[in-house]
């Protein structure tokens, strides 16, 4: 870190107890909690699968609907951005303001590939002949798949586009001039609540996705 | 605030510049632009303990009503829905808007002060956190005036209570307000708990290690990992119930697939930490009062942080006990039966290490300390008849008496208020600078003590002879109508006794006759009784270094090398961040969002559902507003230069 940043770091926050700036045990303690947020809603999702799983006596085949092959692309387009997430982290740390700018830049469109993609696979869902899962129904009869559905990933989207708000935060402000490598810290804690939200999807998809393949 | 020892210097640094782009109160800002603008903790604390306070006559009045139609059989004080509405909010009140706020309101006033620290790790985080809370009172309370009144739903909500098609009213609002409320509450205990948790973490001062800490900055630490873990347990499941309410989903319908049996598992999987969310606050307050007045340190300090941090874990795996009659299977009753036996031994270390600290001690009874006894004593009760329900033949003989409503009222009442108030008779010389009537204190005790147990023993015989609880009379016959007067009786007593105690209280800080408290009036141990009473803004005019565990005890009695230091002046002075109202703005903006999604459903003439977001879009627009002006804002500051000893 150079002087500049340690001089700031000095002058606007006092060296604490553990050594961990604030802001960092701030977001770990959030994510801590978010943990459980995601919990519940996984947990939900697991209880109802099998004991909702028919529909009008015949069982429901969700993989009749499920696109798979959209939804591995959209997965692997998130673990993309975590890629840049962390190279936007450690371009900063180094000083170099162009780097995190495309860095910062590259995060965001992958996300908003992979929010767009969710997009796609929920209008799909609702409208396309054949389909028709909404909150409260599967083809018309009354089923609890699409409530647990809908609520998780879109729970888990929206963490997705509050990170890329965030992080378009961040890209614009790097055009403002002002931003030093004492901003390394704001950047890290927004690259953990990305990875986060990233590890986070890396449970949803094999929970919510493959296994309706494999059991 | 000694103004003349102050100067004021703009801080050197860049931000000054972005601290232009929002113009933020002065130093010397004063009348109500101050409390509205603050992030000090200290006001924060004065708000919150204020704010909770109001609340606690309220769900007091509630108290009283309900008591009020059970006086005799078969009265019509209350109807039925009434009553409902009564016990519901009732409930509800005093568990998250009196209890919870009121600990918050000293973990805010003292938590900061006992670690040395200059504020909380986040300030401005911290006011948004009080707007919050206060958004959710005024959010709860609304509901008295719309649509199907107050919820009527029990502060658990179990579904299908909460389904629409089975409500009383058209379009029942009641549960709606409930839902919202209980969420906006939710984010402010998660704001301050992150808050705290990194402040106990991250700002002690200089040789303050974990171990040096005092009792209640522990237990705020241990309740503020239960709050930011069992919180979104029902976060999510009040979303799902929204979600239920209002777009259609099946979670909890069971005439759709949806099982009313989750809720109770996610309502508990919060429900019972939350138990220890209310207790442990207490616990830290009467840790730190018994010593004092006992004239000896705490009696295995170790063993009751430990004991907390038991507690505190075991917390989350014994939800199931409130759920034994619902026919979970035998292997899962014995488990949560067992558990919950276990989780009463750490309780007990506790008790006995309390004891242990009395023994052999040179005993004041002074308000703070009967009230700390008073905890002792009826919090053993409450737990007695607790292990008693850990026996899941007995569960089933209690569920749904007044046996279970004795029981709870002597954890929360016995236990966490009567902790309550004895930090209230403790500190308020501290906060005010002002000392309270003795005898008033003590005359205060004994109203609550006799009206207390007048109200709530009587329910445990009341119980047991089958009296069902939630129910909003009873014929003649059964022999309920005796004990149920006595009760009612005590209800009176208990409510003069708390009244008083709270005039006692606000009478505290306007007065002027009362006789300064100094320093240190009770010769306490802990670090805020070297700081001059009122503590003056700044806290600390220099960062204390801290040598031992009980330091202001320490410094008067211990050996020289036990004597806390200071370190050294240097030229930069106290920083003090600059206040702020970005913080309110973003409360009014969630408050406006709220409530725009409350009244967002109407139906036109043909009874067709019409939704209308403007409101609550306007609302997310100015929170997103504030959200954006605070980050922009920046930290901002300024220095003071406080004398060495104007602290």
């Amino acid at each position: 870190m150079s002087d500049a940043a340690t001089h700031a770091l000095d002058h606007h926050e006092p060296p604490t107890s553990t050594g961990i700036p604030n802001k960092k045990v701030l977001m770990w303690a959030f994510l801590g909690s978010d943990c459980m947020f995601f919990g519940t809603l996984i947990s939900t999702h697991l209880i109802y699968r099998k004991i909702s799983a028919t529909v009008n006596g015949t069982p429901l085949d969700i993989r009749n609907i499920f696109d798979i092959e959209l939804t591995s692309f959209s997965t692997f387009i998130l673990l993309a951005s975590s890629l840049f997430m962390a190279l936007a982290v450690s371009a900063i740390h180094k000083g170099n303001l162009t780097g995190t700018r495309w860095m910062l830049f590259g995060t965001v469109v992958f996300g908003t590939i992979f929010l767009a993609c969710q997009v796609y696979e929920f209008t799909h869902f609702v409208y396309l002949e054949g389909h028709e899962l909404t909150l409260s129904t599967y083809q018309g009869e009354a089923h609890v798949f699409g409530s647990t559905f809908y609520v998780l990933t879109g729970t888990h989207g929206t963490h997705v586009a509050i990170g890329v708000f965030w992080l378009i935060g961040w890209l614009l402000y790097s055009f403002t001039g002002r931003m030093t490598t004492a901003d390394a810290i704001d950047i890290e804690c927004c690259g953990l609540y990305w990875h986060f939200v990233d590890i986070v999807w890396i449970i949803i998809f094999p929970v919510v996705y493959l296994m309706e393949y494999a059991f | 605030m000694a103004t003349e020892s102050v100067k004021y210097v703009a801080p050197e640094t860049d931000t000054k510049t972005s601290s232009k782009v929002f113009p933020r109160p002065g130093q010397n800002t004063t009348g109500i632009v101050n409390w509205l603008t603050t992030i000090d903790h200290k006001k924060i604390g004065l708000m919150y303990g204020l704010a909770s306070l109001s609340f606690l006559l309220i769900g007091g009045l509630e108290a009283l009503l309900i008591r009020t139609q059970l006086w005799s059989h078969n009265m019509e004080v209350l109807s039925n829905r009434q009553y409902n509405q009564m016990f519901t909010m009732h409930g509800t009140t005093m568990v998250f808007l009196v209890i919870m706020p009121m600990s918050a309101a000293f973990f805010n006033y003292l938590m900061p002060l006992q670690i040395g620290a200059r504020d909380v790790a986040f300030p401005r985080m911290n006011t948004l956190s009080l707007w919050c809370f206060i958004a959710g009172g005024i959010i709860l309370n609304l509901s008295w005036f719309f649509t199907g009144g107050a919820p009527a739903i029990g502060w658990f909500g179990y579904a299908p209570l909460t389904d629409n098609r089975f409500a009383e009213v058209l379009m029942d609002m009641g549960p709606d307000f409930w839902i919202f409320s209980l969420q906006v509450l939710g984010i402010a205990s998660l704001l301050a708990s992150f808050n705290f948790i990194t402040t106990i973490i991250n700002m002690r001062a200089p040789g303050m290690t974990m171990m040096r800490m005092p009792l209640f900055t522990w237990m705020t630490l241990f309740v503020s990992f239960l709050l930011i873990l069992a919180l979104p347990a029902i976060a999510i499941a009040l979303a799902e119930l929204m979600f239920d309410r209002s777009y259609g989903t099946n979670f909890f319908d069971f005439l759709e697939g949806g099982k009313p049996h989750l809720w109770q598992h996610l309502f508990w999987i919060f429900g019972h930490p939350e138990v220890y969310i209310l207790i442990l606050p207490a616990m830290g307050i009467v840790s730190e009062i018994i010593p004092v007045f006992s004239r000896k340190p705490l009696f295995g300090y170790g063993l009751i942080v430990f004991s907390g941090a038991i507690i505190g874990f075991m917390g989350f795996a014994v939800w199931s006990h409130h759920m034994f009659t619902t026919g979970m299977g035998i292997v899962a009753t014995s488990a949560f039966s067992i558990l919950t036996m276990l989780i009463a031994i750490p309780t007990g270390v506790k008790i006995f290490n309390w004891i242990g600290t009395m023994w052999g001690g040179r005993i004041r009874f002074d308000p703070p300390m009967l009230f700390a006894l008073g905890f002792i004593t009826m919090f053993m009760i409450g737990g007695f008849t607790g292990i008693m329900h850990s026996s899941v033949p007995i569960d089933a003989q209690h569920q749904d008496t007044y046996f279970v409503v004795a029981h709870f009222h002597y954890v929360l009442i016995g236990g966490a208020l009567f902790g309550l108030f004895a930090g209230f008779y403790f500190w308020l010389p501290k906060i005010t600078g002002k000392m309270m009537n003795k005898s008033l204190g003590k005359f205060v005790f004994t109203l609550m003590f006799i009206g207390f147990n007048l109200t709530f023993f009587p329910m445990h015989y009341l119980g047991m002879i089958g009296q069902p609880r939630r129910t909003h009379t009873y014929n003649l016959g059964h022999g309920f109508e005796t004990w149920n007067q006595i009760a009612t009786i005590g209800s009176f007593i208990l409510g003069i006794g708390v009244f008083i105690g709270f005039l006692q209280f606000v009478h505290s800080f306007c007065s002027k006759k009362l006789k300064p408290a100094g320093k240190n009036p009770w010769d306490a141990r802990t670090l805020e009784w070297t700081l001059s009473s009122p503590v003056k803004e700044h806290n600390f005019a220099r960062t204390p270094i801290i040598k031992a565990r009980d330091q202001a005890w320490e410094n008067n009695y211990g050996p020289p090398e036990n004597h806390s230091e200071k370190v050294p002046l240097d030229d930069h002075g106290v920083h003090m961040p600059d206040r702020s109202w970005t913080p309110l703005l973003s409360g009014i903006g969630l408050l406006t969002m709220v409530l725009g999604l409350l009244f967002h459903l109407s139906l036109d003439q043909s009874g067709e559902v019409v939704r209308d977001y403007t409101v609550a879009i306007v609302g997310g627009v100015i929170f997103i507003l504030g959200v954006i002006l605070w980050a922009v804002e920046g930290g901002g500051g300024y220095h003071l230069f406080p004398k060495e000893e104007d602290e």
